[in-house]
């Protein structure tokens, strides 16, 4: 077929559509966040509203992702939970939620940010500031640091202790205006407006006064130590 | 070299279901052992394709699925492209366009995975933007690799001739005739 050219001596687009899809990519990279951001503002209010739970399936948008590091962990309510704060202090305590909801309660919104990039805006919490559970224990001369852990057996995280104490920096009760959820890390979670959403320990079961600022678990698998975000 | 593409691409996707929606998420959990299943299948992905390099016969077919002449274009545009009229090469267009959209995926997601993963390689708000690209460019890929699987498996002489290497002339005649004749000239009249 004189008429018919070999396969092999066609023009090569093959190629220069692996590489524009490159370039898209770059410009992607480059440019997805402001899109991204713009996209949440038009879908908030449809997400928001949608009972299907559907418009959560395609990435459209700035929503929570969960994250578990271990099997399913025990939902804990008012009844069972405790908050434990022990190590280099005076003053160790055992709190209930109630006795948590007790306490002079803080309100912080601010934009939540994951370590690899996915960020959710203007989040509102409520809770105890971390400092006054710190001040109510009184740590010792000893104390530089404080270690968190959860009640799911496996997560830690860490912090100095000027770090626990700055002012947005709380134990948190409620998100949205609602209980923490079981999802969301609740009854009660830290949460650290300023850094990475890794240092805000779910299923918060302790927090330990220690002399040394140890690495956490994701610190110990490459995370940043202090964990702020931008850096 | 295809059975352990496959293999880790279905490696890749797995994960990646189970990292991306919450509610596989919730029940699987082990966020970091499957993080590191989903990065190292995908890290290794390349691998094969860059090995078969070293064989002119894969380079020959990569050079096929690269380059398209006329006739392909036409079997695009047909609506009876299936018919045998339009005679296909080794690869049909369809073939080939899989293949770009594949090749230029995977590299997408190797390097806005390598960002994401790596935290400390860029600023922000590209690792947001790297998430953003991640994640719609693995769904079109799923469904790329759906698609290529339905092919598949309406098609057992295929299957069979990627597993052996070979398919029978018949197969090839009604398939990919241009290239039956390529490889095995029609006798000329003496």
């Amino acid at each position: 077929m004189p008429d018919e050219r070999s396969e092999l001596d066609g023009t090569p687009v093959g190629r220069r559509v692996v590489l524009g899809l490159l370039g898209l990519g770059a410009l992607g990279v480059v440019t997805g966040a402001a899109v991204q951001d713009g996209l949440s503002r038009l879908l908030a209010p449809v997400q928001l509203r949608d009972p299907t739970g559907l418009s959560s399936l395609v990435p459209l948008g700035n929503t929570f992702r969960y994250y578990s590091v271990t099997g399913p962990v025990e939902a804990q309510d008012a009844t069972t939970y405790r908050l434990t704060v022990s190590g280099d202090v005076a003053r160790p305590a055992s709190w209930t939620l109630a006795d948590l909801q007790a306490l002079p309660q803080v309100a912080i919104t601010r934009d939540f940010h994951c370590v690899t990039g996915w960020h959710v805006s203007d989040v509102p919490w409520t809770g105890v500031r971390l400092a006054d559970l710190l001040d109510r224990a009184a740590p010792t001369a000893e104390a530089a640091a404080v270690r968190f852990r959860s009640f799911d057996g496996t997560y830690t995280e860490n912090m100095t202790l000027d770090q626990a104490r700055a002012d947005d920096v709380i134990v948190a009760l409620t998100m949205y205006g609602r209980p923490v959820t079981h999802d969301h890390g609740g009854p009660v979670r830290i949460y650290a407006a300023s850094m990475y959403g890794y240092k805000s320990t779910k299923w918060l079961s302790e927090i330990e006064v220690v002399p040394r600022n140890v690495p956490g678990y994701w610190e110990v698998r490459g995370y940043p130590l202090d964990g702020y975000i931008g850096e | 070299m295809h059975r352990s593409v496959g293999l880790l691409m279905g490696s890749c996707l797995v994960t990646a279901a189970i990292l991306y929606n919450g509610t596989f998420m919730l029940l699987v959990g082990h966020r970091h052992a499957v993080e590191l299943v989903h990065v190292w299948s995908g890290l290794a992905l390349p691998v094969p394709m860059l090995l078969g390099a070293a064989s002119a016969a894969y380079r020959s077919d990569v050079r096929r699925l690269n380059r398209v002449t006329p006739a392909d274009w036409r079997w695009l545009r047909s609506r009876t492209r299936r018919d045998g009229r339009i005679r296909v090469g080794k690869f049909n267009a369809g073939q080939k366009v899989n293949a770009w959209l594949v090749a230029g995926s995977t590299g997408v997601l190797l390097g806005t995975g390598a960002i994401m993963f790596w935290t400390g390689l860029v600023r922000l708000s590209w690792r947001s933007g790297a998430t953003f690209v991640h994640d719609w460019v693995a769904l079109g890929l799923g469904l790329l690799v759906l698609g290529h699987l339905a092919f598949a498996l309406r098609d057992p002489e295929a299957r069979l001739g990627m597993r052996s290497g070979r398919v029978s002339e018949r197969w090839a005649r009604r398939e990919h005739a241009a290239w039956l004749d390529e490889v095995q000239p029609p006798a000329t009249d003496v």
